[in-house]
């Protein structure tokens, strides 16, 4: 339990650094821009309680958001996305199965349901986020592909740190 | 009353939904239309501090181009010197000239955040209320115009650039004084913007648009060169497309505008409106 939210911590605060430091300033002309930040949430253990989940996602946000310059907007974001990481994990996911093996890490889950994951989640927060900056559907075209394509970039940046950490273990 | 508790129990994720998404809309709604929450943003001294350490490091990656700027407006003002006009009479005479009084002082200030990719864009500066900056004051570069101060704290304020979607400033042509607005383009591109003009005005290609002096800037500070003369077709006004002259993306050092007279001219005009 301890050496669970130590590792949480760390893993907050590397991806706040990573994405206010690094990758703010990364973009493929200006269509694709990541938010790799939402890893955290993504990999919070599975029997978190729903009330931790939403603070903790609405202090990522308001965290990233503080470097951003935009209160609220980060926030509003990751609190949309930590209900599509309940609902989606409600119907996809059977708790008994996993009582030993708590994370939805790419190791433990798998390529194929990690990879369903990571869009899903990722493109709902995107959606939402740029939406919400940019308040206009007139523009709504543009909006719609840069949310596909920083979606692509942000899903792949987080399939390259789940292989990087990759720990092979007996699936029972 | 046990059922209703029975209903929130089961349905938890979706009442906590609910409670953080309306408070971090709340926060989002207000910033955005009163700038209050001033503590949220990267002028605090916790954000500041560590975006002030960060641009410390990087500044020195960026040294020579930084010199060669410098060096290059060093060049430009040193041609603007008395000493380097010859001087056509042969007699000299001193005059304590009293015609011409400092209007326009200017404050350094080095960037420690900068953002150019997003749809608003913000810039920090390390210069604060201590060194006589106050809201809606103008920002420029050597190469031009950069934005507004929007926030100030003691020790940091936030510009909002020209690469902002509610950015707007008089200008006007270089040649014949046409005045029009300038904004950012629609494509979040950092290197374009627009400039709206009477549709009478006759631009041309490769023409400096420039500050008009209606504004918080003196006159004459460039926003860039016309690349395209029909940027957006229709609508009332004549649209022209604006290379711009400053490279947001390598933002070192900037130059807040200090207008002397501008408290005084607020006070007139706010008499005016009454």
């Amino acid at each position: 339990m301890g050496r669970t939210i130590i590792i949480n911590a760390i893993r907050f605060l590397l991806l706040v650094f990573m994405q206010v430091f690094l990758l703010k300033n990364v973009t493929f002309y200006n269509l694709s821009t990541p938010y790799f930040y939402i890893l955290f949430i993504l990999l919070l253990p599975f029997e978190t309680p729903n009330a931790l989940l939403f603070i903790l996602s609405f202090i990522l946000g308001l965290t990233v958001d503080a470097f951003y310059d935009t209160p609220g907007l980060h926030a509003a974001a990751c609190v949309v996305l930590a209900l599509v990481r309940i609902l989606f994990i409600n119907i996809t996911v059977q708790k008994e199965g996993f009582d030993n093996e708590p994370e939805p890490t790419l190791s433990i889950m798998g390529f194929r349901w990690f990879f369903t994951y990571a869009t899903v989640l990722t493109l709902a927060h995107h959606f939402f986020l740029l939406n919400l900056e940019v308040f206009r559907l007139s523009e709504i075209q543009y909006t719609l592909s840069r949310v596909i394509l920083s979606s692509v970039f942000t899903v792949f940046l987080m399939l390259i740190s789940g292989l990087l950490f990759f720990k092979r273990k007996e699936r029972k | 009353m046990r059922n209703l508790l029975a209903f929130i129990t089961k349905y938890n994720a979706f009442f906590l939904f609910l409670i953080f998404e309306v408070s971090a809309l709340l926060i989002y709604i207000k910033y955005n239309s009163f700038q209050k929450a001033t503590f949220l943003n990267s002028q605090n001294q916790v954000t500041g501090t560590m975006y002030a350490q960060v641009s410390e490091f990087k500044s020195y990656l960026r040294l020579k181009d930084v010199n060669d700027s410098l060096a290059r407006e060093n060049a430009k003002l040193r041609g603007m010197l008395k000493s380097s006009f010859y001087v056509d009479t042969a007699e000299k005479h001193k005059v304590a000239d009293t015609v011409y009084k400092q209007q326009y002082t200017y404050v350094v200030a080095r960037v420690i955040n900068n953002s150019t990719n997003q749809s608003n864009n913000y810039i920090t500066i390390n210069r604060g209320s201590r060194d006589g900056i106050g809201k809606d004051m103008g920002v420029i570069c050597g190469d031009g115009v950069v934005g507004m101060i929007t926030a100030v704290s003691d020790h940091y304020s936030v510009i909002k650039s020209l690469l902002h979607s509610k950015s707007q400033f008089s200008a006007m042509l270089a040649k014949d004084r046409s005045v029009g607005s300038f904004i950012w383009g629609t494509d979040l591109n950092p290197r374009k913007g627009l400039l709206s003009l009477q549709n009478d005005a006759k631009p041309t290609m490769g023409e400096t648009v420039v500050t008009s002096g209606y504004s918080l800037f003196p006159t004459g500070i460039p926003f860039g060169k016309i690349t395209n003369l029909h940027a957006k077709e229709g609508g009332l006004l004549l649209n022209v497309e604006i290379d711009l002259s400053v490279d947001f993306a390598k933002l070192q050092y900037v130059y807040v505008v200090v207008n002397k007279y501008a408290p005084e001219q607020a006070g007139l005009e706010a008499v005016e409106v009454k």
